[in-house]
């Protein structure tokens, strides 16, 4: 692996993170993983007599259904029923903020991939041909793709939510520096590898059990019993892990599970339901795009006074997550800075798109490519590095954020400062300007890009979870929790904790599936926070245990519970080893009739968020860290590669280093897809251009950068963290908006004259466009 | 009946030809190692490996997208799922590579990436970091970032590395890359009894790389004509400085072929930039010439060596026509009901020979290109008394640059030439906007690729800036 020359402070520190990665637990799943042997949802061994089913979506993104004829299709040899919504008996609802969602269509249509029907078959293959003998008619109404569109004609899904600190308006006539611009940022698709998809089977007096791939099964259940018009108790959701979900699996993976049951409750037959690719990219929301207008007043010294934004967020044609992901725009539209007069707005534009929904970042990253772009006008027509204008504005202790959180273990200049000393930002810049002089047809740029995100759903009541802890008789140990495994290895840091507290080793521990039967009313797995809200039940189900197991080995050892300790699989008893070993201990607790479960409730502390007033403690802690990108393109072609990213991330006190250096990777990777090659289109009718993964392109592994080092900064963790290891899942993807910026710089070093621009993603289009844009004029 | 061997199990089976082999081996078989990801060869998580008997009695393995894959052309063959590597009770090297680098996150893609690096230990391909990593190319991982999957990569790698070319299923058995059963396999596939599969009048379809993404539900329920196992079609000869290339040859056999890499010195190059390792290995010349995309890769670097094609009717009568006249509009082409394209070829670049592939995309790899052109030249003292020029993506068919090649020939090589030319070439490209890009970024790419090939191939003679300041 490539290291950089003669800087010993950075091998020492790479060596320590290797040598980390050697020691630290791998994912539980691994074993399985990679001989093909985990159970995703389309794997599931299904009954004999299993119906498949596929959607009838709308092939128009707005419009009036004149006429609809399923005869032929019905006719088809092979195809059992289709539902509409005439077939619903509950609600045709599933909107989860906002009831302005209907599972299937009924007169009208409001976006290109709207289901109206679900075809029930013997076969998918069967369901798929009917689907084409469907006829409908549509009568055009008028189409909106773009926020802005949305925006002229007062198209909204709620009012607008606005944040504001000191007086923004008063402080730019103190401003020396006043920029204002527009930016774009444009949607992505979450690309899952396991598309959507569910299973239902009738269990005996209407009961019905899912398996779904949901990020959320108590969303899934609730939203079943409210179609059906069923109790909740009278629907089982059970999901063993995720293909995969990025946010596109919150909410978008209700629809899916809920007309299976709506299905199976009409059949009494088990019905599969498995998105084709091309279906999931039709019909799911996506990361949400945003148009935005910023003015930003700078003083003489380049600190930031006042910021002044409206973002314009494009929500599709419902609300879906939106409301709550416009408000995590605004909590994230200072980044890292501390800017004493802030004003911001968001509008969640009603538009004929798919509702678009959660996405890794939830909002954060979009409000930050903002502040991002804004920084670099200022730097480009003051003609200072952005860098300058970053570092001095960056947060404090005790600085305000614009909602009236006081940050406090703030680690900003810190991971700054240690990226710049570690990786020697100096000579990486003297590097860079040799190469660009002396090159003309590679230029290379470089970008600093720190982050400042919050940890907690914003959204305070959402801050709980449960675990349901099983010792058996055995020894052995089974832990129920809400959390949905994904790949982010959440089950494995539950292991970690259980084991840790019971001193057994890793096999005696197993991870149940998530189900809403032991765990109930749960949130989903999402907003970073799943091993944090879940772990710390965990860990209190785990502790009540320990206290119950140390009052019987007392008694059995006669010796007070203060010298017991549990070690190794034994009871220890003043530091040393007793006879009684774990197994045993587990016994002599049963026969003395003490319960070997612990149910335990986490609710996060502290937290607060007062709507009407829009101030509060939303945020349990923050997460903190500075990447450099470095970029060089090719200015004949327009391509372009990164040669490095390097980071100081603020893991806390990391409890499974490799885990957690695979979320900074993967998300930093996904970040720079979203600023680079990922590109959703849809055309003016409101049809997905972008619908196939030979059109949607999702970085491979040549594209990646070739060096990626991430270096942890050393604090002392938060206690808000389980075991002071903070969240790690969303943060990262926002250090690949530096890639954005940095390819922005490389073109400047080429096209001095360059006119800049802040519509994402950077593709190799944009990139070549801008190289020649003053020959082209 | 299809009959060949699954795993360590020989399948005869009735099964439509034209059914896709991902179904087969997941719904019927109930392998579910196998993954489905898009159903179009674009993410590899339904990589399994083809093994083929070849005449010195060894096997070549090589790795497919099963999604895209016709049943029937596993007839005689051994496929390998992920199950079909796995060991009882423990990991193999590839797999503990994979676990141990903290390779797998949710796990949906694993099982590809195990199956394409189980199969480049298999191959005849040198061991080193850089074939490895062009063996994955084809796997799309959504949660890594990949750079786990490199350090995995490399833990492989560094097992192998004292190997060359294709190592013994002793040797790869005894250190756990592949179980036991392997050994079997070669007497095996002698012995399966071969009833050719019957023909039917279906659809002809060869690798089926494109076909099958446009047109699988008219294909999995038929059987299919399948002409990947007429032997007839395939094969590359080189005679009288002419080289033909029979059109059931894989972007993959051009890859491997000793004498065409020294041909074309750059040729793994160009390759690599066509598609990943799976689809190289599936897709034919042919079906990317009659699929007829204004965008096929394999056809612009076919129009610039100025080829002929050879075609044969029902009654084996045989037609001969340039590619460059084989295009009459968009997807609409010079070939009747039962004919087939049987040959490809064109005159061996000889000294003062120069040619050039260019291709841009969004993604670099495993991409269509916005725009892509070859260009193919000879020159002597700086004269150039032949050029052909073909361009992708700016008009309703795959271009052949008539004016523009005519331009250039018997002009002094200069800048003022190429850029002389690129006024020409302008005028004969008619690009649309599409996702692929807007009109006038292809026009643009349009000629800075031109550019390109002059700065690609004279280096010494031309930089970016001789066109730039021009630009």
């Amino acid at each position: 692996m490539h290291k950089h020359k003669s800087n010993n402070a950075l091998d020492s520190k790479l060596d320590a993170v290797s040598a980390a990665l050697k020691q630290s637990i791998k994912n539980l799943d691994s074993y399985t993983h990679v001989r093909g042997e985990s159970l995703y949802v389309d794997d599931v061994n299904v009954r004999q007599g299993t119906f498949h089913a596929v959607v009838f979506d709308s092939p128009k993104a707005h419009g009036k259904i004149t006429h609809i004829d399923y005869s032929k299709a019905e006719a088809l040899e092979g195809v059992e029923r289709i539902f509409t919504y005439k077939d619903i008996p509950g609600k045709n609802e599933i909107g989860g903020i906002i009831p302005d969602e209907p599972l299937f269509a009924e007169h009208d249509v409001h976006f290109w991939g709207m289901p109206i029907a679900l075809i029930v078959a013997k076969t998918e293959f069967i369901a798929r041909k009917a689907r084409h003998l469907i006829d409908i008619e549509i009568e055009n109404l008028p189409v909106i793709t773009t926020a802005k569109d949305a925006k002229s004609k007062g198209s909204f899904i709620n009012a607008p939510r606005s944040f504001s600190l000191g007086d923004t308006e008063k402080e730019f006539d103190n401003c020396a520096y006043i920029f204002e611009g527009e930016t774009f940022s444009n949607g992505q698709e979450h690309l899952y590898i396991e598309t959507q998809g569910a299973y239902a089977e009738p269990l005996e007096n209407g009961n019905i059990k899912i398996t779904s791939s949901t990020q959320g099964p108590t969303a899934v259940q609730k939203t079943i019993a409210n179609v059906l018009g069923i109790p909740m108790h009278k629907i089982e959701v059970d999901v063993t892990r995720l293909g995969g979900g990025f946010g596109g699996k919150e909410d978008q993976a209700t629809p899916w599970a809920v007309m299976t049951a709506l299905a199976t409750y009409h059949l009494n037959q088990s019905v599969k339901l498995i998105l084709n690719r091309h279906d999931d990219l039709r019909m799911t929301g996506k990361r949400h795009p945003y148009e935005s207008t910023y003015k930003i007043g700078l003083s003489k010294d380049l600190k930031i006074l006042a910021y002044d934004v409206e973002f314009l967020q494009n929500s599709g044609a419902a609300a879906d997550l939106s409301p709550a992901i416009a408000e995590r725009t605004l909590f994230h539209a200072t980044n890292s800075y501390y800017i004493p007069n802030v004003k911001t707005t968001v509008l969640s534009c009603k538009t004929n798109l798919p509702p678009n929904t959660a996405f890794r970042g939830f909002g954060g990253p979009q409000g930050m490519f903002v502040i991002e772009s804004a920084i670099a006008k200022a730097a480009h027509e003051i003609g200072v590095s952005p860098r300058q204008i970053q570092e001095v504005n960056l947060l404090d202790e005790n600085d305000m954020f614009s909602y009236g959180q006081i940050a406090k273990k703030v680690e900003a200049k810190n991971t700054w400062n240690s990226a710049k000393s570690i990786f020697n930002i100096n000579a990486l810049e003297l590097e860079i300007n040799d190469f660009n002089k002396n090159n003309s047809s590679f230029k290379k740029g470089l970008a600093l890009m720190p982050i400042t995100f919050g940890i907690s759903f914003t959204n305070t009541p959402m801050n709980h979870a449960r675990a349901l802890v099983h010792i058996y008789l055995d020894g052995s140990i089974g832990i129920s929790t809400a959390a949905v495994e994904m790949g982010q290895g959440v089950n494995t840091k539950m292991m970690q904790i259980a084991a840790q507290v019971f001193s057994v080793s890793l096999n005696k521990i197993k991870i149940e599936t998530t189900n809403t039967t032991r765990v109930a009313n749960t949130s989903p797995s999402a907003a970073s926070s799943t091993a944090d809200l879940n772990g710390k039940a965990t860990l209190m189900a785990c502790n009540s245990l320990l206290e119950r197991l140390k009052k019987v080995a007392s008694e059995e050892l006669n010796i007070s519970e203060k010298h017991i300790e549990l070690k190794d699989e034994y009871v220890y008893a003043n530091h040393k080893k007793s006879k009684l070993s774990w197994t045993e201990l587990i016994s002599k607790t049963m026969l003395k009739r003490i319960a070997l479960t612990e149910n335990a409730h986490y609710a996060t502390p502290e937290i607060h968020f007062d709507k009407t007033k829009e101030k509060g403690h939303p945020f349990a802690y923050h997460v903190y860290g500075t990447a450099i990108i470095i970029t060089t393109i090719d200015c004949t072609r327009g391509t372009y590669e990164f040669d490095t990213v390097k980071i100081i991330h603020d893991y806390g006190k990391s409890m499974s280093e490799g885990i957690d250096l695979g979320q900074v990777e993967g998300a930093l990777v996904q970040g720079i897809g979203w600023m680079t090659m990922e590109e959703i289109a849809y055309n003016d009718d409101g049809r997905l251009l972008s619908n196939a993964l030979s059109t949607y392109k999702v970085p491979d592994i040549f594209s990646v950068p070739k060096n990626i080092e991430v270096i942890p900064v050393e604090t002392q963790g938060h206690d808000l963290a389980i075991l002071k290891s903070k969240a790690v899942g969303e943060p990262p993807l926002m250090y690949g908006i530096g890639a954005y910026f940095a390819l922005q710089n490389a073109i400047k070093a080429f096209n001095p004259n360059h006119d800049l621009k802040f519509h994402a993603p950077m593709t190799p289009e944009k990139v070549l466009m801008s190289l020649y844009e003053n020959s082209l004029k | 009946m299809i009959t060949f061997i699954l795993n360590n199990k020989t399948i005869k089976t009735p099964e439509h030809s034209g059914m896709t082999l991902l179904d087969f081996v997941r719904y019927e078989q109930r392998l579910t190692g196998t993954k489905i990801g898009c159903r179009e060869g674009d993410c590899g998580a339904c990589t399994v490996l083809v093994g083929s008997l070849n005449n010195h009695e060894t096997i070549d393995y090589q790795s497919i997208t099963s999604c895209i894959s016709p049943l029937g052309n596993a007839h005689g063959k051994h496929i390998v799922t992920v199950e079909g590597a796995n060991l009882q009770n423990k990991l193999t090297t590839v797999q503990e590579a994979m676990k141990a680098n903290y390779a797998t996150q949710c796990g949906f893609c694993t099982p590809g990436f195990v199956v394409s690096l189980t199969g480049f230990a298999l191959s005849s391909s040198e061991k080193n970091q850089k074939n490895a990593l062009d063996a994955i190319s084809g796997n799309i991982c959504r949660c890594t970032g990949y750079k786990a999957i490199e350090k995995a990569t490399h833990q492989v790698v560094e097992k192998l590395e004292n190997h060359n070319n294709l190592i013994s299923f002793d040797w790869l058995i005894n250190n756990e890359f592949i179980p036991q059963y392997f050994k079997t396999i070669p007497k095996r596939l002698k012995d399966l009894e071969l009833k050719s599969s019957n023909q039917p009048e279906g659809k002809f379809v060869a690798g089926g790389t494109d076909l099958y993404v446009q047109q699988a539900d008219h294909l999995i329920d038929k059987a299919v004509h399948l002409i990947s196992i007429k032997d007839d079609l395939k094969g590359i000869t080189i005679e009288n400085n002419h080289c033909t290339i029979g059109a059931n040859s894989t972007v993959s056999d051009l890859w491997n072929h000793r004498t065409l890499n020294t041909i074309f010195k750059n040729l793994k190059k160009h390759l690599k930039l066509v598609s990943s390792e799976q689809i190289r290995n599936m897709a034919s010349l042919g079906g990317n010439i009659v699929n007829a995309s204004p965008i096929g890769d394999m056809t612009i670097f076919f129009l610039a060596l100025n080829s002929t094609i050879s075609i044969i009717n029902k009654d084996k009568k045989e037609r001969s026509i340039p590619l460059k006249a084989f295009y009459q509009g968009y997807k609409t082409y010079d070939l009747k009901e039962g004919e087939l394209l049987k040959t490809i070829s064109f005159k061996r670049p000889m000294a003062h020979a120069y040619f050039n592939f260019e291709k841009v995309s969004k993604r670099t790899h495993l991409d269509i290109a916005s725009v892509n052109s070859a260009i193919y030249m000879t020159i002597e003292n700086n004269f150039i008394s032949e050029a052909h020029v073909s361009i992708g993506g700016v008009a309703a068919i795959p271009k052949y640059l008539h004016n523009t090649s005519k331009f250039l020939t018997g002009k002094n090589l200069s800048s003022e030439t190429i850029i002389e030319a690129n006024n020409v070439l302008q005028n004969e490209i008619s690009p649309i906007s599409d996702v692929r890009g807007t009109n006038g970024y292809k026009r643009l790419l349009g000629r800075q690729l031109f550019f390109a090939h002059f700065i690609e191939l004279f280096p010494e003679q031309f930089t970016l800036n001789d066109f730039a300041q021009h630009a």
